[in-house]
C-alpha cells in the first residue's frame, strides 16, 4: 500500500509564507492566553500546594465536598471530578503545611466527619512545599535549556550551523505552541509535562533531522538545481515516511490519551499536540527556515 | 547458510533467550524455582505504581545550633557558680549567640578565662551593655556551626533509619539529599499517617518539676514567674474520644532527658486494662533518677514529650533501680509507637515535611492495568498499520517491535531500573517511534526498487543509506533523554530511563534483527519480488 505516490511533488516551499502566518497565529493565540492568565498554569509540583485524590463510596459532588471542607483554612480550593470513576475527585489546595499531620490529614478528617468513616478512600496525596516547588521549576527549565544546547552542538557538528538554527527554531515553535495549547485548554503544567516537552523536542527533532538528512544528500546529488527546489524535493521524498511514523506514534499516544487513566491524561495531551505540531513544523517550519536563512545571506552578500 | 548470517542469527537468539530468562520473574514469580529468582530480579516498580510514600523532610538545623548553645549555657552556668564568679545573667540571643552579663572588668576577665578553657570552640567579643553592665558575647565559629548542622542531619537520618527498621517496612530508602534534606521512600506502606508521625516526631523526652506555687491563671494571661514555662497536659476521654488540654506550669530546667534511656516497652496496666510505656534508664540515668526522686518526695514531676505533658505524677517515694513508666491516655498503637521512638532515640532537631507524595495501592494497580492496556492496544494498532502498509515486510517490522518490547523489559530488570508511570508512557512512546527506523529503511528500499534494482541489492542499499539517518535521528533523542535523566527527579527520571533503554533496544532490533530476518528468508533464493 502507498499513501503518497512516488512522483508526488507538492509545493510546500511555495506555501512557506502562508505557513508562517499559520504558525504566527497559533503562537500568538497561545501567548495571548498566557498573558491574559498571567503565565502558565502551574500544577502543585511547581507552584507548591496540596493535592488529594479521593474516592467516595456514596454519590457526591464538588459543591458538597467544598462545603465539607469549609472549616479548614486552605487558601484557594479547587475540587474537580477525576478520571472515569463516578465519585472520584481531585481536591487541590494552594496552602501547604510542614507540620507532621498537615493539611491532607485535616482534609481527610473533615471528609470523614461529613461522609461516613470508611466510605472515604484517600487514593493519592501530594504535598509540595514552596521551596521544593521552586527547585523543581528551575531544574525543569535547566533540563529543557541544556537539552536544546546539546542538540544545537550535535547538529552543528553533524550538519551545518544553519541546520542547527532551523532545528532549534522548529523546537521553540513546537514547545511554544504546546505551552499555548495548555494555557488555552486550562491544563496544568506538572513535572511529567516537562518530560512530555522533552519527548516532543526529541520527536520533532527526529522528524526534522530526517528531512535535513535528505536535503544534505540531495545537495550533493543535484548541485545544479536551486536551493528551494532541493528543499521542496527532499520534503516530498520523505513525506510518506513522515506521515507513516507520525501516524503510528499518534495511534499509541491516542491509546494512552483515551485509556491511560487520569494521572497520565495531561501527559498524553501534551504528546498529542506535540506530535501533530512536530510533524507540521518539520515540513513547514524547519525546512523553510533554511531557505529564509539562505535568502538573507544572499541579500546581505549583494549589499556588500 | 553463510557464516555471517549464522553468527548474527545465534546472537539474536541468545539475546532473546536472555530476555526470556530475565522477564520470567516479573511475569510469573510464584511458579519459578528459587535459583531463578536469585539470579534475575523482577522489574522494580516505582512508588506511583506499587503504592507507597515518598517524603522529603527538612531538618530544622538552626534549632540544632540553638540547642547546642543551650547545652553550653547549662554547663557554663553550673561552672560559673562552682567558681563563685559573680554574674547577673547568662542567656541565648539571636539563635546562635551566648551572652553573659557581668558587673565589672575583674569578673569579666574571670569569665573569659573560664570560657576559653572549657569551651574552646567559642569566639569571644566584649561590649558595654546598657545600665553599666559588661556584655560578654560568645558565638560558635562558622566551621563549628557547619559541623553542628551537618551532625544534626546525619543524626536525624540515623534515628529515622532506626525507627523505620522497627516500624517494619520492606525495602525502605533513606537518603541524605543536598543541604538539610532527607529523602525517605516507603514502598507499600499501609498507614501513611502513622508512618509520618513515627518518622517525624522529635520525641524529645524530658522530666521537669511542676512549679506548684505558680498561679496557672496568671500564667495563661502571660505572667509567668522567672524560670518557669507553661505547658499543656493532654487527656483523652476514652468513652467520647475527645482530647482535652490542661494547663500546667513547670520549672524551665530539665532535670532528666530521654537520652539516658536504655529501653522502652509497652505494658498493659491490669487494673484499668490500659497500655503504658515502661522505660528503663541506663546506669547514669538511673543514678540521677534516684537522686531526683529522693530530693523531691511529695512533689509532682511532669513527663514531657515534645513540649506536651503526658502525665505529672506525684513522687511518693525515692525510686531506685532506674525504671519508670509513662502513662498517659494512649491507645495501644500510640503506646507502641511511643515505645519505638523512645528506643530509637530523639531527633536532634525538629523536622518539617517539604514534599509528600503518597499513592494508595489501589491507584497504583489501576495505573499498571491502564498502562499495560494502552501498550497492548497501541501496539496492536501499530502492528495492523504496519502489516497493511508493508505486507510481509511489515511482519518483519512487527517481529522487531515485539522483540523490542521484550528487550526493554529484560533490560529494565537486568539494570535494576525502576519502572514508573511516566516510564510506562515512555514505553508506549517507544512503540510508536521504534517502527520509525524500519519505516525509514523500507521507504528507502521502495525507492531503490523503483529505480529498478533487484530485491537483494535494493535491500542492501536501503539498509545502507538509511543507517546514518537513523543514527543521527536517534542519537539526538537519546541526548534529550540523558539530559532529562540528569536533571529530572522522581517519576520523570523513570521516563528518561525507559526512553533511553527503548531507543537503544529499537536501534538494535530495527537495524540488526530485522536484517537478520530478511537475510534468513532470502538466503539461497532467487527472489523476483519483495513484499514491501
Amino acid at each position: 500500500m502507498q499513501l503518497i505516490k512516488p512522483d508526488t511533488n507538492i509545493d510546500f516551499v511555495g506555501k512557506r509564507k502562508f505557513a508562517l502566518v499559520v504558525s504566527a497565529v497559533l503562537i500568538l493565540i497561545g501567548l495571548a492566553s498566557l498573558t491574559v492568565k498571567g503565565g502558565p498554569d502551574y500544577g502543585i509540583d511547581f507552584a507548591g500546594g496540596t493535592l488529594v485524590q479521593v474516592q467516595f463510596a456514596e454519590d457526591t459532588d464538588p459543591a458538597a465536598i467544598k462545603n465539607a471542607l469549609s472549616g479548614i483554612e486552605l487558601g484557594s480550593l479547587v475540587v474537580q471530578s477525576f478520571g472515569d470513576n463516578q465519585n472520584e475527585f481531585l481536591i487541590r489546595v494552594e496552602n501547604t503545611s510542614g507540620e507532621l499531620q498537615g493539611l491532607s490529614g485535616q482534609i481527610q478528617a473533615a471528609l470523614e466527619a461529613t461522609y461516613k468513616e470508611g466510605t472515604v478512600d484517600i487514593r493519592r496525596v501530594e504535598m509540595v512545599g514552596p521551596q521544593v516547588g521552586k527547585d523543581l521549576r528551575s531544574k525543569g527549565i535547566k533540563a529543557i535549556l541544556y537539552a536544546m544546547l546539546g542538540i544545537l552542538a550535535y547538529i552543528s557538528w553533524r550538519f551545518e550551523f544553519r541546520f542547527a538554527v532551523g532545528a532549534i527554531v522548529a523546537l521553540c515553535h513546537d514547545v511554544l505552541i504546546t505551552l499555548g495549547a495548555f494555557s488555552v485548554f486550562g491544563k496544568e503544567i506538572d513535572l511529567p509535562i516537562i518530560a512530555a516537552f522533552l519527548a516532543i523536542i526529541g520527536y520533532s527533532l527526529n522528524d526534522t533531522i530526517i528531512v535535513y538528512d535528505r536535503i544534505r544528500e540531495n545537495l550533493g546529488k543535484h548541485n545544479k538545481e536551486s536551493f528551494p527546489f532541493i528543499v521542496n524535493r527532499s520534503v516530498n521524498e520523505t513525506l510518506s515516511r513522515t506521515l507513516l511514523t507520525s501516524g503510528t506514534t499518534l495511534l499509541v499516544v491516542l491509546a494512552l490519551f483515551i485509556l491511560g487513566g487520569g494521572v497520565i491524561h495531561n501527559f498524553a495531551f501534551a504528546m498529542l499536540v506535540g506530535v501533530l505540531i512536530g510533524t507540521y513544523s518539520s515540513i513547514f517550519v524547519a525546512s523553510p527556515v533554511l531557505i529564509f536563512w539562505e535568502e538573507r545571506k544572499k541579500a546581505s552578500a549583494k549589499k556588500a | 547458510m553463510s557464516n555471517s548470517l549464522k553468527f548474527r542469527g545465534v546472537l539474536v537468539l541468545l539475546c532473546l533467550l536472555l530476555s526470556l530468562f530475565a522477564m520470567a520473574p516479573s511475569l510469573m514469580r510464584n511458579s519459578l524455582p528459587q535459583w531463578w529468582l536469585d539470579t534475575f530480579d523482577p522489574i522494580q516498580l516505582g512508588l506511583d505504581l506499587q503504592g507507597g510514600m515518598h517524603l522529603v523532610l527538612g531538618v530544622d538545623v538552626d534549632k540544632a545550633v540553638e540547642s547546642r548553645i543551650d547545652t553550653v549555657i547549662d554547663q557554663a552556668e553550673t561552672q560559673l557558680r562552682e567558681k563563685d564568679i559573680i554574674f547577673k545573667r547568662i542567656e541565648r540571643r539571636q539563635g546562635d549567640r551566648l551572652v553573659i552579663l557581668v558587673y565589672d572588668n575583674e569578673e569579666g576577665t574571670k569569665v573569659d578565662t573560664l570560657m576559653t578553657e572549657n569551651f574552646p570552640s567559642l569566639e569571644a567579643e566584649t561590649f558595654d551593655g546598657a545600665g553599666g553592665y559588661i556584655e560578654k558575647h560568645y558565638r560558635l565559629s562558622d566551621s563549628e556551626i557547619a559541623n553542628v548542622k551537618d551532625y544534626a542531619v546525619r543524626q536525624a537520618l540515623e534515628t529515622m533509619r532506626n525507627r523505620v527498621d522497627q516500624f517494619g517496612v520492606s525495602e525502605p530508602t533513606l537518603q541524605r539529599q543536598s543541604g538539610n534534606r532527607i529523602l525517605i521512600q516507603l514502598p507499600g506502606v499501609k498507614d501513611p499517617k502513622r508512618a509520618i508521625d513515627l518518622l517525624g516526631k522529635t520525641a524529645r523526652l524530658e522530666f521537669k518539676m511542676v512549679a506548684e506555687d505558680a498561679n496557672v491563671q496568671d500564667a495563661i494571661a502571660g505572667k509567668l514567674p522567672d524560670g518557669t514555662q507553661l505547658l499543656y497536659e493532654r487527656n483523652l476521654n476514652r468513652s467520647t474520644g475527645a482530647v482535652t488540654e490542661n494547663p500546667l506550669v513547670v520549672v524551665d530546667k530539665t532535670v532528666l532527658t530521654g537520652d539516658l534511656l536504655s529501653d522502652a516497652n509497652v505494658r498493659i496496666d491490669t487494673r484499668f486494662n490500659e497500655p503504658y510505656v515502661a522505660i528503663d534508664f541506663n546506669a547514669v540515668g538511673a543514678k540521677r533518677f534516684d537522686q531526683i526522686t529522693a530530693a523531691n518526695v511529695g512533689k509532682r514531676m511532669a513527663i514531657v514529650l515534645d513540649d506536651t505533658v503526658y502525665s505529672a505524677p506525684v513522687i511518693r517515694e525515692r525510686i531506685a533501680g532506674g525504671s519508670a513508666q509513662i502513662s498517659g491516655s494512649f491507645t495501644s498503637q500510640e503506646a507502641t509507637d511511643l515505645a519505638i521512638v523512645l528506643r530509637a532515640g530523639s531527633l536532634p532537631a525538629p523536622v518539617k515535611i517539604l514534599e509528600n507524595r503518597t499513592v494508595g495501592p489501589s491507584l497504583g494497580q489501576d495505573s499498571i492495568d491502564k498502562g499495560i492496556k494502552s501498550i497492548m492496544i497501541g501496539g496492536l494498532l501499530v502492528i495492523i498499520a504496519m502489516v497493511i502498509y508493508y505486507q510481509l515486510s511489515g511482519i518483519v517490522a512487527v517481529t522487531a517491535l515485539v522483540l523490542n518490547l521484550m528487550f526493554i523489559s529484560a533490560m529494565l530488570s537486568l539494570f535494576g531500573a525502576t519502572l514508573t508511570l511516566p516510564g510506562l508512557a515512555g514505553i508506549v512512546l517507544t512503540v510508536g517511534m521504534a517502527v520509525d527506523a524500519n519505516v525509514l529503511i523500507f521507504e528507502r528500499i521502495r525507492e531503490e526498487l523503483r529505480l529498478g534494482k533487484a530485491p537483494k541489492l535494493a535491500l542492501d542499499a536501503g539498509y545502507g543509506k538509511a543507517f546514518l539517518t537513523i543514527i543521527d535521528a536517534n542519537l539526538t533523542t537519546l541526548l534529550a533523554a540523558l539530559v532529562l535523566f540528569q536533571f529530572g527527579t522522581g517519576p520523570v527520571r523513570g521516563f528518561a530511563v525507559t526512553l533511553s533503554i527503548g531507543i537503544i533496544a529499537s536501534l538494535f532490533t530495527a537495524i540488526f534483527v530485522s536484517r537478520v530476518v530478511f537475510d534468513f528468508f532470502l538466503q539461497g533464493r532467487d527472489v523476483k519480488r519483495l513484499s514491501i
